[in-house]
């Protein structure tokens, strides 16, 4: 399938397009346009205004697709809590890790373009879902 | 010394280059007045941000991707709350409108930065495992207040001494 979303990625798009990857659509072609005109008809839009699988209620845009497609996985709503504090600094959540996640994520966009982005943030977030999982396992912070 | 020149519409900064117009973001919106969440949402949302209050119904961001796209999510909440919202991409007529403006932002957090100085004076008093805690938060609070701060003013620097010195006094060994 192919998605759509704003071009310039930052950590609400990387985390949406590594959960498509990873939980959704194992063969997701992502595009990444100027403009919500510029979504081809073919592409299933995300993260721009105007469209469901974005900002809605205040919650952010991966908060929007865990909603959607009813994931009740807990460690990927944990995962949408850091995510949310990392775009959106509103404090709805406590997320200690967030701001060092935004900022990873905001620098390795300075030097890599959104392709790139996508492919060296995806495993950064595998290893965020595998280091939550083992917390949730284990009641302790896992070493 | 040389008579500088068109003085309405060129500010020089020291190294005599004239000094670029700010670019804005802009969110024009209507909220209706009840419900009220939105609304209080709308506005703390705009001030953790640092947005000026140009007119009633009109709020400005120096430009940048981050808080274009902040402003995009705003004007969208306020649609969902059954509102009107736009987002204007703009700079100011002259430079001395922007010169109010920018000052009106700076004076908006030299204040928060004055009330964090007079937070860390308090802090002094306290003994040293409070004062620890106290220090984590006053950081965090710098920290916010400088991600809102576009147009630093001079209490900004004492801000930072101010938490720097309760930062080495808290480290200091107990006896």
């Amino acid at each position: 399938m192919k998605w759509a979303t704003r071009r310039h990625c930052h950590v609400d798009r990387a985390a949406c397009a590594w959960l498509i990857r990873r939980f959704l659509d194992p063969e997701a072609e992502f595009v990444f346009v100027d403009d919500p005109d510029e979504v081809p008809a073919d592409a299933t839009p995300f993260d721009m205004r105007g469209v469901e699988l974005s900002h809605h209620g205040g919650g952010c845009s991966f908060e929007a697709f865990l909603q959607h497609y009813e994931l009740a996985d807990p460690i990927l709503w944990e995962i949408g809590e850091i995510v949310h504090e990392a775009d959106l600094t509103d404090e709805r959540f406590d997320a200690p890790e967030a701001p060092g996640l935004d900022v990873l994520l905001r620098g390795l966009s300075m030097v890599r373009d959104d392709n790139e982005l996508l492919a060296l943030s995806a495993p950064l977030f595998d290893g965020l879902y595998e280091y939550r999982r083992r917390a949730l396992l284990s009641g302790q912070q896992p070493a | 010394m040389r008579e500088s020149g068109n003085r309405c519409c060129s500010r020089m900064n020291n190294s005599g280059m004239p000094v670029k117009r700010t670019r804005w973001v802009l969110l024009a919106y209507r909220v209706p007045r009840e419900p009220s969440t939105p609304r209080i949402a709308l506005w703390r949302a705009l001030r953790r941000l640092g947005a000026v209050q140009v007119v009633d119904g009109l709020a400005a961001l120096p430009l940048d991707a981050r808080n274009r796209e902040q402003l995009e999510w705003l004007a969208e909440s306020v649609v969902d709350a059954d509102g009107e919202a736009m987002v204007w991409i703009g700079e100011l007529g002259s430079a001395a409108q922007e010169r109010e403006l920018t000052e009106r932002m700076a004076e908006a957090v030299a204040a928060e930065y004055v009330a964090l100085v007079d937070d860390v004076r308090t802090a002094r008093g306290q003994p040293p495992g409070p004062q620890r805690r106290t220090l984590a938060r006053l950081r965090r609070e710098l920290r916010r207040i400088r991600a809102r701060d576009y147009f630093p003013p001079p209490q900004r620097e004492l801000a930072q001494q101010a938490v720097d010195e309760l930062a080495a006094s808290v480290e200091e060994p107990v006896r």
